[in-house]
Formats: structure tokens, sequence, C-alpha cells
């Protein structure tokens, strides 16, 4: 028979630590195990006593060292926990348990505690294989508003090409709040367990809150008013917040309205006359070519795990088309305002090159949605029809 | 007919545990409500006087209940009680550069305890000091920290504040439980090694689930096996046992209440009848 385990503690005492050495002795000590503690400390006793009956341990203080007797109390609480999934990205599971709660994926769950108020808990609803990589890009390419945007270059603009200026940043701002809100508003009923896809849609909030600040402090370079917020914009853009399935808004927000965005972005970016409004466009382009190949990845998966998917993105294309039927979409200040932004000028030549600019830009947008329409899966007559149904507000 | 079990409430947690007891019980079986005291001497009343059936008692409520069953001549047990109810001790600390070194060297000093009415923090331990010749307003001066009184020691602040009164230099010594002197160790009020156990009382009980007269013996005999029942393994009570401050219920055991009781008496805090006698005890 082997002698009795024990532990010298030295100097050491309960009240200072000691605790986690007589714990780690206990750990492979079976149930009724015995335990001689040894030290110096002089209430190493009466600390003993009081620790181990706290923990659900015996304590036997009848020979010349005290003796721990392991109770079942500290091994119970782990006798039912499970794993979350795994912590790599091969270590998802196809279907979250709420009761896994915020644990981090991996992690050995105790049973109990409040379930998630979460209801995106399938894989499929959610998922690409591609959000770890977008994450990383996007949390390397993060940009500083601050230092990255020339704010003090010298710009000398009309008041009304100025103005036009702010009427289209007021314009972008209505609706980065609506990207901003929408990835947020996913986010809260996001399982943690698909973390890539939260990371993703996290970062998505933050680059959207930069381009809010952007858009802003542009607008009020030279003065101290903003544009029109008009009722159809705001309609379309509720349309979006409104969708409440997690695929379909990737579909309407990102893929259709980021998507139309990039090309806007781009035309800002090419056509604006002060290098303020040129370099913030380009900022926030960078970012939103990030939001739309999520959208795009996510949207492949589901659709190569359910062809079906096609039908569905279909008919939310032609339900918010008919939900904006009735509205006048994209204001008319606006839609002037990008024209004598391209323009520069208020003559008769100037306004031509900033109408074509304008037409081109249209054309570019219903292009590049077809393409991703086609990348989809939709054949092109289709992808065709559904360009068309988009909302002519642009996002 | 519905157990209904006595509490008092010494902290907003009581709510939350005998809510969650209440539906477990009540899941199981077992008809179950609770009332709330604020402090411990009317529910030992109504206990005694079968306005309720069950209550969850203080040890000094424990030795009041008695006393009152003895004079009322019914029968009172103590059902059950928590593994950390059972060999507890009191400690009379002092500083550790304190020149004192054994016990009846406090004659003449000042000594910090807990509420009046707390047996671990001033019955108890007053108790021992009195075994060394030491007669409180005599030849010791005692500063009382009356914090929550009426919850028969339930309420941490008074012996939490005799800790600091130590620290601070305003007392020789200061009484308290043995966990406590642990905890005050961690929370830093009394760090390691600031301080040194000049004496401790021997083992003692503290709470236990006493059944009064007026409960129905088969709804005692299923409530002390679901009690009993209740595993440090389920999830769904563990955290009910942990709010409560157990790992499991053990049988009811009134063999560590003598001090206690013997306390109660040298300071006349009740009467053999068991009405309340102590001289400034205000609940």
């Amino acid at each position: 028979m082997s002698a009795q385990p024990d532990i010298d503690l030295d100097g050491l005492g309960i009240d200072a630590g000691g605790h986690l050495l007589v714990q780690r002795a206990l750990r492979d000590l079976p149930v009724g195990g015995r335990l001689t503690v040894r030290g110096r400390d002089p209430v190493l006793r009466t600390h003993l006593a009081a620790w181990a009956r706290s923990q659900g341990h015996g304590i036997d203080l009848g020979g010349v060292h005290p003796v721990v007797v392991k109770g079942s109390a500290s091994t119970a609480r782990w006798n039912r926990a499970e794993r979350a999934g795994g912590p790599g990205p091969g270590g998802v599971v196809p279907r979250a348990d709420v009761r896994w709660g915020l644990a981090a994926r991996g992690a050995l769950v105790e049973e109990g505690g409040p379930p998630l108020h979460a209801d995106l808990i399938e894989r499929d609803l959610v998922w690409t294989d591609a959000a770890r990589q977008l994450y990383v890009n996007g949390a390397a390419r993060q940009w500083n508003p601050e230092a990255d945007v020339d704010w003090a270059a010298p710009s000398a603009l009309p008041a009304e090409i100025e103005g036009a200026i702010v009427q289209v940043m007021t314009y972008l701002i209505e609706n980065e709040n609506a990207a901003l809100q929408i990835p947020a508003k996913f986010i809260a009923r996001l399982h943690p367990h698909f973390r890539e896809v939260m990371q993703v849609l996290a970062v998505q909030v933050a680059d959207e809150a930069r381009h809010i600040e952007v858009f802003t402090r542009r607008a009020l370079l030279h003065c101290d008013e903003l544009g029109v917020s008009g009722a159809g914009g705001r309609a379309s853009l509720q349309t979006l917040m409104d969708e409440p399935d997690f695929s379909l808004a990737a579909f309407l927000l990102s893929v259709l309205g980021e998507g139309s965005f990039l090309d806007l972005l781009s035309f800002i970016a090419r056509h604006a006359p002060d290098p303020v409004t040129r370099q913030v466009a380009s900022l926030a382009l960078r970012d939103e070519r990030r939001h739309v190949a999520f959208g795009m990845a996510h949207l492949r998966y589901t659709v190569e795990a359910d062809p079906a998917m096609l039908g569905r993105l279909r008919m939310a294309t032609e339900r918010r088309h008919d939900a904006l039927a009735d509205t006048a979409g994209l204001n008319q200040e606006v839609f002037d305002s990008l024209i004598v932004l391209a323009a520069h000028a208020w003559t008769p030549d100037a306004i031509t090159t900033g109408w074509s600019a304008v037409q081109q830009l249209q054309k570019d947008m219903d292009e590049g949605r077809q393409r991703r329409l086609v990348h989809l899966g939709f054949p092109s007559d289709e992808a065709e029809e559904l360009s068309a149904l988009h909302t002519r507000n642009f996002m | 007919m519905t157990l209904l079990m006595g509490a008092v409430a010494y902290d907003p947690k009581v709510v939350t545990i005998w809510d969650g007891f209440r539906r477990h019980f009540i899941k199981h079986g077992l008809p179950f409500d609770y009332l709330l005291y604020s402090h411990y001497e009317p529910q030992t009343e109504d206990l005694v006087a079968g306005r309720i059936h069950a209550a969850w008692n203080s040890p000094l409520a424990w030795i009041r209940t008695r006393r009152l069953a003895g004079k009322a001549g019914v029968t009172v047990e103590a059902l059950v009680m928590r593994d950390t109810d059972r060999d507890l001790r009191s400690l009379i600390v002092v500083r550790a550069d304190s020149d004192l070194r054994n016990l009846s060297d406090l004659a003449g000093r000042t000594i910090a305890t807990g509420a009046i009415d707390s047996p671990q923090a001033n019955l108890l331990p007053m108790s021992l000091l009195r075994k060394h010749d030491l007669t409180p307003g005599d030849n010791l001066t005692v500063r009382r920290f009356d914090v929550g009184v009426g919850l028969h020691g339930d309420h941490i602040g008074g012996e939490r504040d005799a800790a600091r009164a130590l620290v601070a230099g305003a007392v020789d010594a200061a009484c308290m439980i043995d966990s406590n002197h642990l905890l005050f160790a961690r929370e830093g009020v009394l760090p390691s090694g600031s301080t040194r156990i000049l004496g401790e009382t021997d083992p003692y009980d503290h709470c236990n689930m006493t059944i009064g007269p007026a409960a129905d013996p088969a709804e005692v005999s299923r409530f002390g096996s679901l009690l009993s029942a209740m595993s440090y393994d389920d999830a769904t009570v563990r955290p009910l046992l942990d709010l409560e401050g157990l790992k499991q219920w053990c049988p009811g055991r009134t063999s560590g209440y003598a001090a206690l009781d013997a306390a109660v008496d040298e300071v006349g805090f009740y009467g053999e009848d068991g009405d309340v006698r102590a001289a400034g005890y205000r609940p």
C-alpha cells in the first residue's frame, strides 16, 4: 500500500494562495482520498478547516498534521459539462446550442446558466468559409479618419458646388446609418459560436461608424448645415431595416445595395472637385468592397447548400420593389447634386459632362448588379430583370 | 396542505434562493411556500404557535425555538442542516505584533465583537472569554458593532467592522468566525500574516431547518427527502446551493448547540421559556 499523499505548504497560508496547492494536490485523488497538509503557517489548521468546509471537502484534525478528505463537489460541477464545438474553423457545428450561451467556441461548458436569446443558430443560415479571411483583412486594413484624410487640403469651391457635395454627403450618411444598424441588429441575434461571422459583422459596424464620421466631417468642412433627407429615400432604407432574414438582408444590403454603392463611391472618388471628398470616398470604397465580398461569399454558400435559395432572393427583390412602388426613390436633390458634383461648374458644357457621368454611373451600377447576380447563379436574363427592379435610391 | 416555511430576509438573495427552492419542490410534487421575516424573533414565535410549519433558523433561533416549544409543550425537530453548518469555530484575533500571548492577557483591554445577537461574533467567543475569567464591563471593555441586529449575525457587517477596528488599532482584539477570518484576508481587510489567533472556541454547529408542531408528518418526510436528494451534480439546483452556501444537505443534528445554549444563559439573552431578556437587544 502506498503512503498517504501529502503536501508541504512551507510558510504559505491558505489565506495567501495556499489553497491552490492543496486543490492541485487533491485533483488526482479519488473522492474520499486523504491528503495530509504540512506547513508552518500558525493559522493553517483553522484556515484549512474553514476552506475545506466551504469546498465540500472533509477535514480530519485529529493527527499531528491536518488531513483533507476529498469531497465529490469539486468534480461534480464538470461531470455533465460539454464542449461547445471546437475552437478552429473545423469546430463549427451545424446547429449551435443556445445553452452554451456566450461561452467561447471550444470551451468546456458547465451545464446550467441562462440560455442565449439568439435565433441565428444554424450554420447554413449565416456561414461562409471566407468569413475568417475577410475578418483578418478588415481588421488589418482599418484606417484612421484623423490621419488618413488630408483635412487641410486646399479647396475653394463656389458655394453651389460645395452645396452639392454637402447634399451628397447628407445622403451618404443616411445610407451608412442603415448599413451600420443592420449588421448590428444581426449581431445581437447571432450565436457567438459563429465567431468569424460575428467578427466580420462587427468590423462592418466599425467601418460604417468611420464612414459616418468622415462624411459628416466633409459635409461640415466649409459650412455648418447639412442637406435634405427625402421621405422616399428613407422609406427605401426602412425596407432593408425591416428584412428579418439574415441571408435576404445580406442580399438586399450587401450585394445589391452596397454593390451599387461601389460604383457610386468610385464615381465620387473620380469626379469630385476637391481632394477631401475624393479621399473619403476612396477610403469608404475600400471597406465597402469587403462588405460586398462577405455578402457574396455567404450567398454563394447558401445557394450551393440549397439552390432553391435563388427563388427566395428573387422574391425578396420583387417584394421590396412592390413595397417601394409608390415612393419616389432617390430624391431629385441627390440626383441633381451628383450631376453638379461631376460638373464642377454652372456652364452648359460642364452640366453636359456631369449629366453623362451620372448616366454612365447608373449604367455601371446596373451592370455591376447583373454581374453579381449571375455570379450567384441567376441566368443572365433574370439577372437583367432583377437588377432593373432594384431601388432607385441605389442602396 | 402547503408546507409553509419561514426565512429571514438578511439579504436580497434570500428571495432568489427560496423562489428557486419553491419551484424545485413544487416541480417534485411538494406544495411549498415561504414567508419572509425581517428578523428571527417573530419567526420562532410563529413556528412554535403553528402559524408556519418550518423555519430556516439561525443557531440562536433554534435555541429560542426549543425553549418556546418546551413552554408550549410541543415538539420541534432539526430536520436538516448544510454541510457548511457543521463544526464551525469562532476566533479571538489580535494584530500580529500584539503583546498579547494568551486569552487571559486580555484583562484590562478592549475587544471588538459583532452584533449583540451574533452567536459566532459575540455570544460564543464572549462565553469562551468568561471561562478565562474575563468579564465584560469589569476587566474587559467590549466594543460591539451592532450591524443587522435581529439577524443573529447573518449580516457580515458587524464582524467586518470589528476586524477593521482591529486593523485601525482602535481595539486590542476582535471576534469573528473562522471562515470570515479567511474571507477578510482575501478582501484585504485583514491581510495575510497581519493578525494572529489568540484563541478559538470548540467546534459548534450553525443553522438548521426546524420543523414546528403544525407540520404534516408526511409533508415533512417528503421535504426532508427532497432536500437530501438535491445533488451538486444537478445544474438546475447547483446555483441555489451555491447561493445558500452548501454542497449538500446533511441530517439535522442537535449535538452542536450546547455551547450556545450555555452562552445564552450566561448573559440571560433568553429566559428558560424563550422570552427575550437581553438588555439593549432591539431588532
